[in-house]
């Protein structure tokens, strides 16, 4: 293939890939993303070219692994082109039914539709999921169409044609003042406007620069860069090259994370691509600008992700922070001026160019605008990948998208963006999803984790999980965060084993105010968030915890008990075979007693005493009912003594 | 280089640009405590301990005094009730590592630091790294690092280097503000260095 030395070039390879598709074609588009990989995508791709072939359609019927469309929870999807018919949790097995029935007969596998859990009704495309039908996905959406180590498929579906407007049509100033005017804000976690970071390095004196995305995508739980990385590796790319050009850099670096393999595999696959069109390199598009780009594995530290630790590890030394007075987009990577933004943000570039910045501010609220790629995870019906407008209302997203919480459950709180975000209550679910939004309930956006939490919930126990994982990878350079969180974690522990003291909450507020107030890095400053958010929202079950010696959630281990009520039990003898600490005495017609010095709490007899039972309470803060006498613990059937 | 004027403490103070805050509170007699701090080493920025409070423009905010620099009409103040509370603070915690250490211990007394208000952890080490930086950048040797991270980091003598070079030098075991250093020197010593009698 030869370099595309024009936008015209550009344009009539497209025409011609174009000309020798045939829409009407059967496209069988399997998701090859890591979620759908785990749930047996390798295996379905493979069953369905052994059966295309078996059955002599390699010429009728295309397939392609791509990107991941979100629905996680249902893997792996497939989606069957031209008339979009969705598939979910496809098996090998499924395969021959599907080729027989969908691809020869044009007919629809009913069962392997999705069906709405409430109505009952199945929906045969996507778009008509409740999940997918109330998002709004600009980014996304091109995930399950394209196959991410195909440049062709990205090309057939505009690519590169945003890069093509720039270089040819608009001047560096042009696109920088697009972006301004588009308001995009980072993605990544503070929400910095771009054009202004853009436009600091640009005007900055020093000549050589660079621009970088940061792919190190670390929160618990989040998966939204690993999807775009992986699904539509070339719009990051697309995105990147067009800020190079904006604020004259020539040289870009791609920060991955070495757990995502696939993503870092396809990202270089994809700069190999576009280095062959001549979309990367020397004269992009016969425009004389020249670009290139690097990938840099991360080597596993969460605080990389932070930006001054990130261009720390990109020159090769240890990935600590460093103090930021002078901004790094004038001051960054090797001294010199950097633009950082996430993998989501740099997605969004092309849009904006191709669309305009009017087009995008169209979409969100006065302060944010455009779309939000949240990972929707924990206790939730629709696990999975949502984009949607911001603005929306987290209840939306939680209900109408998410399908609400599973196991007939109640909602407790929502914990938004990453380990040193907040949780946020139920009674602020009509919040609107923004920046300064989440900021102001005492969360934040983050990078767009979402983990949805059920009243089984201990929230203290929420707050020490976090505090823990920040404390584990804190870089340990400076002491109020690496002392600061070493302290806060033991008094957290100390409160979830119901050895919480008076003023634990004091103390725990003012290594909170040291942490935000003189850590060096966002990292540390941020950190005491998950403790100062459940505070502020759940303050009643620290002061359970540290004064009743209470869990109200009764998930703290060290602060329950269970018991077994003699009014209810008939001597099944579930619980007495089950137990792991052989802590149940039982015997036919006796009622069981829970030896509390042998028991571990492990809750196994709570969840096998059958529900018509229902004899195993789990109690807190209140002593164990002293075990019955001896001749109580037959059981007269009522039946016998007739 | 231009000169810069700004005010520490009620008091104008004249700098150079590029200076830092902590830099010209000294050149003008202003003291702001310091723990990782050596005039021979680059900024650190690591205890924190310099935090002070700076005006510019309207906004106060606090910064970290060795490595923020000054700036034109810059207001600083190097106390207020936060910022003693937040160095106190930073001293207990330290204090739970290394409760007899003699520079904690006078700083403690300045800020009313209670060397029991955390559980002790006995590892002696504050982290502030002028035993690693001192060997870096003043003897361009690298004898000692930091090794591992967070709350695990620690420094380590790199035994290949320093049966070499430490014998002769140990111009860091004045610099260290506890007793860990030359702990750690000795135990690598009896562990790895070759015997005189070899």
């Amino acid at each position: 293939m030869a370099r595309l030395n024009s936008p015209e070039a550009l344009e009539n390879f497209r025409q011609e890939i174009l000309s020798k598709r045939d829409p009407e074609k059967p496209c069988i588009s399997i998701c090859a993303g890591a979620g759908c990989i785990a749930s047996g995508a390798d295996e379905v791709i493979a069953a369905f070219s052994a059966e295309i072939e078996k059955e002599g359609l390699q010429a009728k019927v295309d397939t392609k692994g791509t990107g991941c469309p979100g629905f996680c929870e249902r893997g792996p999807v497939v989606v069957i082109y031209p008339e979009e018919i969705c598939y979910l949790q496809v098996t090998p097995e499924d395969v021959p039914e599907i080729i027989s029935q969908t691809i020869k007969e044009k007919k629809v596998v009913d069962r392997l539709l999705y069906e709405d859990p409430v109505t009952g009704e199945r929906a045969i495309h996507e778009s008509d999921i409740t999940f997918y039908k109330n998002q709004q996905r600009t980014v996304l959406c091109n995930n399950i169409k394209i196959d991410s180590k195909n440049i062709d498929d990205y090309l057939a579906i505009d690519g590169y044609s945003a890069l093509a407007k720039a270089l040819s049509k608009m001047t560096a100033v042009d696109v920088l003042e697009e972006v301004k005017k588009s308001n995009l804000r980072g993605r990544g976690g503070a929400g910095f406007p771009a054009g202004r970071k853009w436009e600091g390095s640009r005007n900055a004196p020093e000549p050589i620069k660079y621009v970088i995305v940061n792919a190190d995508e670390g929160d618990p739980g989040a998966f939204m860069d690993r999807a775009l990385l992986e699904g539509n590796p070339h719009s990051i790319l697309e995105g990147l090259i067009i800020g190079g050009y904006a604020i004259g850099s020539n040289e870009g670096y791609i920060y991955v994370r070495q757990e995502y393999p696939l993503a870092v595999k396809n990202i270089n696959l994809a700069i190999k691509q576009a280095e062959a069109y001549g979309l990367l390199g020397k004269n992009i598009l016969g425009s004389g600008y020249d670009f290139n780009v690097f990938v840099h594995q991360g080597a596993g530290a969460f605080v990389c992700g932070e930006s001054t630790a990130l261009m720390t590890a990109l020159e090769g030394r240890v990935g600590e922070p460093r103090p930021k007075y002078v901004r790094s987009n004038v001051k960054g990577l090797w001294e010199r001026p950097s633009v950082l933004n996430n993998v989501e943000t740099w997605a969004n570039v092309p849009l904006i160019i191709n669309n305009g910045a009017d087009w995008f501010t169209e979409i969100g609220t006065e302060g944010s605008k455009g779309t939000k790629i949240f990972s929707l995870v924990g206790k939730i019906t629709n696990t999975g990948l949502v984009e949607v407008p911001m603005g929306i209302t987290l209840r939306d997203i939680i209900y109408k998208i998410g399908g609400g919480i599973p196991d007939g459950k109640k909602f407790k709180a929502v914990q938004t963006g990453g380990p040193s975000g907040g949780c946020i209550p139920e009674e602020q679910l009509d919040l609107e999803v923004g920046f300064d939004e989440l900021t102001k309930a005492g969360s934040m956006m983050g990078s767009g984790g979402m983990i949805v939490m059920d009243e089984d919930t201990c929230m203290v126990d929420v707050a020490r999980y976090f505090i823990n994982f920040l404390t584990d990878e804190s870089c340990g350079k400076c002491v109020p965060c690496r002392e600061g969180l070493r302290q806060m974690h033991r008094i957290l522990t100390n409160i979830t084993e119901g050895k919480g003291e008076e003023g634990d909450i004091e103390l725990l507020e003012v290594l909170s105010e040291t942490a935000v107030e003189a850590s060096l890095c966002a990292l540390g400053k941020s950190a005491p968030n998950p403790f100062l958010s459940t505070l502020r929202y759940f303050r009643d079950e620290y002061e359970a915890h540290i004064k009743e010696k209470r869990c109200p959630a009764l998930s703290c281990k060290e602060l329950i008990a269970f018991y077994i009520d003699p009014g209810k039990c008939l001597a099944c003898g579930i619980c007495y075979k089950k137990c792991p600490a052989k802590a149940i005495d039982g015997g036919k017609k006796k009622i069981h007693i829970i030896d509390q010095e042998k028991c571990t709490n492990c809750g196994t007899c709570f969840e096998v005493c059958p529900p018509r039972f229902g004899a195993v309470a789990k109690i807190s803060g209140e002593p164990v009912p002293p075990p019955i006498p001896e001749e109580k613990r037959i059981i007269i059937r009522k039946s016998k003594e007739k | 280089m231009s000169d810069i004027f700004l005010e520490i403490d009620g008091k104008e103070v004249k700098a150079t640009e590029g200076m830092t805050v902590l830099a010209a509170a000294q050149s003008a007699g202003i003291s702001i405590p310091t723990l990782c701090h050596h005039e021979k080493l680059e900024p650190f920025g690591g205890c924190r301990l310099c935090i002070v409070e700076a005006e510019a423009r309207g906004w106060t905010k606090l910064v970290v005094s060795c490595v923020y620099p000054v700036e034109e009409k810059l207001i600083v103040r190097t106390r207020s009730e936060k910022i003693d509370r937040i160095r106190k603070t930073i001293l207990e915690l330290l204090l739970a590592h290394a409760p007899d250490s003699p520079a904690l211990h006078d700083l403690a007394q300045v800020y009313g630091a209670d060397k029991n208000r955390f559980e002790k952890e006995a590892s002696f080490c504050i982290h502030c790294g002028l035993c690693v930086r001192y060997c870096a950048e003043v003897k361009k040797k690298h004898a000692v690092g930091f090794v591992d991270r967070g709350i695990r980091k620690e420094i380590s003598f790199i035994p290949e280097i320093a049966s070499k070079e430490c014998n002769d030098c140990k111009e860091c075991f004045p610099l260290c503000p506890t007793s860990y250093l030359q702990a750690a020197f000795v135990l690598t010593e009896a562990l790895v260095f070759p015997s005189s009698s070899d």
